[in-house]
Formats: C-alpha cells, sequence, structure tokens
C-alpha cells in the first residue's frame, strides 16, 4: 500500500459503518485509491460490496463477511476475520494475516482470498470460480459442493474435504485423511504443478515447492443420481 | 372403468394409484421425483365463506364505489419500498425449470398489472430483468448465478429460507434440462443432475441471518426491501424469527406450493395447507406489533380470487400464484392432448415439470418446445387471469362492506368444517365456537 499523505483513514469509533461502506463504494473513491480502516473492532460487514479498484487496509479483527461479494478492489485485513470473509466475491483480491472463521471465501466466483493463519469448517463452500490459499490448515467440510476454482492448503486438511465436488480443484500439502464423498487423489502432473507454481506466487508463497502437494477432485461418480450410489448419500 | 363389473370393489389403502407407485418402485428403485404441488386432500381456503353484508353491514356498491387494491411493500427498513397496484404477486420460478419464453411471458403479464415478478435458482436473465418492471431477485443457498450486479438491479431481495413444496428440502435440476446457456448460468457441466442445496453456506439461523441481512443491505445502499421466504413449517416461529432478523417482508407459503422437481414424499408429506399457515403467521405478527409494519405475502395454491380474499381476510398484505401462473401461461392444456398421451398423461394430470418435455413449451428448455409458447399471447393471457382475481377479489371485499382489500378481517368469515374453524381461527358456520379457544 501507498504510505503518507494518500492513504485516507476511516475510524469506525468516530464514523458509522454506513458511511465508511459508502465511502469505500462510491464512485469517488477511486481518486483516492487508497484507505485505512482503523478500530474496527469486529465489526460486520465491513468493505462489502466494493466495485473500484482501490486497497483497503483494516487494522484490527473483523466480523462476518468483511469483504463480502468483493469487486476489483484490494483488501488487507491485518488480524482475524469472522464468518464468510470474501464471500461471494467475484474479482480482486482479499488478504487475511490471521485466522478465519468458517465458510471463507463461500461461493465466490473469482478474485484470490489469502489466508496467512488458519480457516475453520467449510473453507470455500459451493465456490464457483475463485481461488483461495491457506498457509494453515482448514476445518472439516471444506469446499463442499464445490463447483469451480482452487483450492491451496499448506497445511492439513479436515475430515470430509471436497464432499460432493463438482469441477473445483483442491491442492494439499498436509494430511487430507477424510476425504468426502465422491473426492478422489489424483495424478499430480506438469499442468497441474505450473498451475499451482502461478497460484503461489500470486499469494506471495513462492518460496513453497509444488512437489509436495497432492491433488483432489471429484470422481464424477455422483454428477447424475443413480440408485447405486445411495450409500453414498 | 365402462367395461368393469360393478362387484370389483377397489381398496382405499391399496388403490390404483397406490399400486402403480408400487410397482414403479419396485422396477427403477429410486422414488419419484415430480414437478407441480400436493395433489392430496387437505383443508383449504375452500371451506371458509364470507358472511356478506347484511343489517348490520353496508355493502358497497359493485359498479360504483372505489375499492383499492394497492399494497406498499418494504418501508420497514428499505429507502424504496415496492408499490404493487394488485395484492398479487408472482412467486419465484427459475429460468432453468421454466424456458425462457415463460420467465418472459410472466414478466410481461405482471408488468401489465402492476405487480412484480420474482427469479429462482440460477440467477437474472436479462431478458427477465427487461419484461419485469418489478423483480424481486431471490437469494438461494445454492448461489448459482448469484452476484452484487444483479443483486443491485433487482427492486427487492427475498432471502429463501424454504418452499412450500419441500420445507427443508434442496432441489434438484435433472441434467436434461442443464442445457449449455443453463449450465454456464450455473457454473456447472451439462447435462448432469444439478443439486440445490438445502442450508445457505454461509450462515445458520436467525442471528447469523441478521448480519447476512445487514451485509445484503450494505451492498445495496439500504433501497431494496429485504423478503424472508420460509416454507410452513412452523408459521408462528419462523415469521417471529424472521421480524427478529430484520426482514422487510414475510413470505409464508403453504403446502400446496409448487415445485419443478422434488420427491413425491416431501411433496405430500412435509408442511402445512396454507389454511393453517396464515393465522399462525399472523398471530406471531401480531404479539410482535408489527402486522401491516410488516407484511405477509401468503402462497400455495393460490388459484381464485375467493382465494385471494379469504388469505387477506385473514390478515396477508398480499398472496404469491406460481403453478395458477403457469396454467394461466397454457400448463396444461388440452390443445396438447395428443402430446400428452405420448408421454404417458394426460392433460390435466402433467406434473413431470422436472422431465423438460413439457408439451406447451413452459418447464423445459428444449428450443423446439419452448417455441410453442408466444410470451407476447401467453403474457396477455396471465394479465387477463390476474384482472380477473383482482375483479374477484374486490367483488368480495365489497360485499363485505370493504373499501380496500385490507379492511377484510376474520370477522367477515366463518368456516364450513371444524378443521377449517380450528385452523383459520374462525367459527364453525352457524355457531360460535372455535375449536381450540375458550
Amino acid at each position: 500500500m501507498a504510505s503518507g499523505e494518500n492513504i485516507e483513514v476511516l475510524d469506525l469509533a468516530l464514523t458509522e459503518l454506513r458511511d465508511v461502506n459508502a465511502r469505500l463504494q462510491g464512485d469517488g473513491a477511486s481518486a483516492n485509491g487508497f484507505f485505512r480502516i482503523i478500530n474496527p473492532r469486529g465489526a460486520h460487514a465491513l468493505a462489502c460490496g466494493l466495485d473500484n479498484e482501490i486497497e483497503v487496509e483494516v487494522e484490527g479483527h473483523t466480523g462476518y463477511y468483511c469483504a463480502g461479494m468483493n469487486q476489483k478492489a484490494k483488501v488487507v485485513i491485518n488480524g482475524n476475520a469472522g464468518q464468510g470473509v470474501a464471500e461471494n466475491m467475484m474479482s480482486g483480491e482479499v488478504r487475511v494475516t490471521g485466522d478465519v472463521s468458517q465458510s471463507a471465501g463461500a461461493t465466490a466466483h473469482g478474485g484470490l482470498l489469502v489466508i496467512e493463519g488458519n480457516a475453520a469448517a467449510r473453507c470455500g463452500i459451493s465456490l464457483k470460480g475463485g481461488d483461495i490459499v491457506v498457509k494453515g490448515n482448514v476445518g472439516h467440510m471444506s469446499m463442499f459442493m464445490a463447483q469451480a476454482g482452487t483450492l491451496v492448503v499448506l497445511g492439513d486438511a479436515g475430515d470430509a474435504l471436497g464432499d460432493s465436488l463438482y469441477e473445483a480443484q483442491i491442492y494439499v500439502r498436509g494430511s487430507a485423511d477424510n476425504l468426502g464423498a465422491d473426492c478422489i487423489e489424483k495424478e499430480m502432473r506438469a499442468e497441474h504443478h505450473e498451475k499451482l507454481r502461478v497460484l503461489l506466487e500470486k499469494a506471495g508463497c513462492s518460496d513453497v515447492d509444488v512437489s509436495e502437494f497432492k491433488r483432489y477432485g471429484s470422481a464424477r461418480a455422483l454428477y447424475n443420481f443413480k440408485p447405486d450410489n445411495v450409500d453414498a448419500y | 372403468m365402462d367395461d368393469m363389473n360393478w362387484s370389483l370393489k377397489e381398496s382405499h389403502s391399496f388403490d390404483r394409484n397406490t399400486i402403480a407407485e408400487i410397482r414403479r418402485a419396485a422396477q427403477t428403485g429410486l422414488y419419484r421425483i415430480r414437478g407441480f404441488g400436493a395433489k392430496r386432500q387437505v383443508p383449504t381456503l375452500d371451506d371458509l365463506v364470507f358472511l356478506g353484508a347484511s343489517m348490520s353491514r353496508y355493502p358497497l356498491e359493485g359498479y360504483r364505489e372505489k375499492c383499492d387494491t394497492s399494497v406498499t411493500l418494504g418501508a420497514r427498513y428499505a429507502k424504496k419500498p415496492i408499490e404493487l397496484k394488485i395484492p398479487i404477486t408472482i412467486a419465484g420460478m427459475s429460468f432453468g425449470s421454466l424456458s425462457a419464453n415463460a420467465k418472459e411471458a410472466l414478466g410481461r403479464g405482471a408488468s401489465e398489472l402492476g405487480t412484480s415478478t420474482t427469479t429462482g435458482d440460477g440467477g437474472m436473465t436479462p431478458e427477465e430483468r427487461g419484461h419485469s418492471t418489478q423483480l424481486v431477485y431471490q437469494y438461494l443457498p445454492s448461489r448459482y448465478g448469484m452476484n452484487p450486479n444483479d443483486l443491485r438491479k433487482a427492486d427487492a431481495i427475498e432471502i429463501v429460507v424454504g418452499q412450500g413444496a419441500k420445507p427443508g428440502g434442496g432441489g434438484m435440476l435433472l441434467g436434461q434440462k442443464i442445457t449449455e446457456r443453463v449450465a454456464e448460468m450455473r457454473t456447472l457441466p451439462e447435462g448432469i443432475d444439478q443439486r440445490s442445496a438445502c442450508r445457505h453456506p454461509d450462515w445458520t439461523g436467525p442471528d447469523d441471518l441478521a448480519i447476512k441481512i445487514l451485509e445484503l443491505r450494505e451492498i445495496t445502499n439500504w433501497e431494496k426491501p429485504i423478503y424472508i421466504k420460509c416454507g410452513a413449517a412452523r408459521p408462528y416461529y419462523d415469521t417471529a424469527l424472521a421480524v427478529k432478523a430484520g426482514a422487510d417482508v414475510v413470505v409464508m407459503d403453504g403446502m400446496q406450493g409448487g415445485t419443478a422437481a422434488t420427491q413425491d414424499v416431501f411433496i405430500e408429506h412435509v408442511g402445512q395447507p396454507t389454511l393453517a399457515a396464515i393465522p399462525q403467521a399472523v398471530q406471531a405478527l401480531k404479539d410482535l406489533d408489527m402486522h401491516r409494519k410488516v407484511q405477509l405475502i401468503v402462497g400455495g395454491g393460490i388459484r381464485s380470487g375467493a382465494d385471494v380474499a379469504k388469505a387477506l381476510a385473514l390478515g396477508a398484505d398480499a398472496v404469491s400464484i406460481g403453478t395458477a401462473a403457469l396454467i394461466a401461461l397454457g400448463d396444461n392444456d388440452p390443445a396438447f392432448e395428443e402430446d400428452y398421451k405420448k408421454l404417458g398423461t394426460r392433460a390435466g394430470f402433467w406434473e413431470d415439470y422436472q422431465d423438460g418435455s413439457d408439451p406447451a413449451g413452459i418447464t423445459t428448455q428444449s428450443p423446439e418446445l419452448s417455441s410453442r409458447l408466444d410470451p407476447v399471447k401467453a403474457g396477455r393471457r396471465l394479465a387477463n387471469y390476474l384482472r380477473v382475481l383482482t375483479l374477484e377479489t374486490q367483488t368480495l371485499a365489497r360485499a363485505n362492506g370493504k373499501s380496500h382489500v385490507h379492511n377484510m378481517e376474520p370477522e367477515d368469515l366463518v368456516a364450513l368444517s371444524v378443521e377449517a374453524a380450528a385452523m383459520a381461527g374462525v367459527p364453525l358456520a352457524g355457531t360460535s365456537w372455535i375449536p381450540g379457544r375458550d
């Protein structure tokens, strides 16, 4: 982020949430370009619905749905984030330096979500095209019913990873001992190494060895409803 | 039947329909998935009658005195409430389950009468937005096609918790309807059986929902009314919790509500009849001093102006129609009788909305079949039908001396059965007895 007088400071101790979001969402936000939000104090729905090419840095912990439905903007949370951070993101980038609660990046259609700590349950649930990189571990049911996009986990994955997965891809460096229904380990070919390398570089993890990862995806056995699959449901 | 021996006696427990279903189940190993709505007999609004005016009530002149039908939805928090000219809305039905022509026809018909249509799973199409002057955008568990740009284009947002045909159930759009366009809108491979989730991915329970509503309002500048739609599971508590979560409007959908594709066992055996749901929802609003402040839209088996008037008299602000609107467009039209026969059914019995083979071109993605539905003509039929519903509703309101359809009240009604009296909370005809009340 730029430094000095270019940064507009928005203080949630002095300013209402509606006014802070309106400033970031407004047509005039791009002209300034750089914002720092102080005293978030766990505010919900902070910096959501952005649609400007701006950079927003939040100094502290945020509540539910921070940077929800983000478009174009880069949002950095220097702290932990509550439920549904960057949910339904369309584009842009959201980075959390701490841990995040459940449903991080849920249904995101695009953009990049980087979580430098751990993510709780259902990370990337119903993902529709976004990319998520988690430097720590992810909780159970991560990528449940994920349709497209990528989850990269540098740590371990919790139970039922990728349950009922569609065409989304998962890369895990640590353990993924309990896969969900229709999720299987797949071969890591050269194109996957390259895709993973590019994504890790975008996420600021270029020092990680891509050969340490395993790839998981859908066996596509449950794409059509058949009586033979009843045991899987 | 004509050549059957009159001494044959059909079993009530194992009638021919039951025998056919057991045989089908034994052959396929799959439960039956179908469209339409509940077909079993349940207590309905037909079990109520209006008293009309007499010595102690003045009627209004049918062809001269005004009977207002307008309704405002969403004034609790939204900067831009919805203003409808009639208290009849079009329920959420998706592009995917319906053809683009059918969606366009719904928009045309509803807009002509000054009322709203509603999107469904799969998102908003430009045709739908273009032909609907007031469009409610459904926010569903699957979030297929959900994006903030469409959210901002909508006139209201309806958070779907459930629907009357299947409270607690998700959805299934079978592969034959997942064409290239539908698949692209939903980010799925073509031809798969597409599952719609039964729970939202990023909130559980009313405390979370209150925060989700905050987010939706923040993203749309607090302009859009927020509806919460529930199937009639526990209407009293669901309504109270929806109000607590911050809804502007509660949509309560009884078990007769339609569906594009659901298990038959779900359609017929889960949820409460619309008649039973309305008074419970109204009571919750009254107990919270929110009746008429948070509006109530009820759906599920609404067919006539009599149904509309009775729902309003019980305390609803508006109704929604789905199945009836499709029938007005041309669903189950006897003109397609030969096609229905080829599919092993008949006009009037067609319920396989999930199949994609709709002879009327409504619940299909087949270009050949959907071209049978002229959206202009079908829209005109829907507009005519909505006019009739409105005229019938006004007729009944005037007969009870009411100059606005919202002035009808439970006191104008009696029930024809003990069950209906208990459910509706109005006296059994000829008595002052309301079962269950002191």
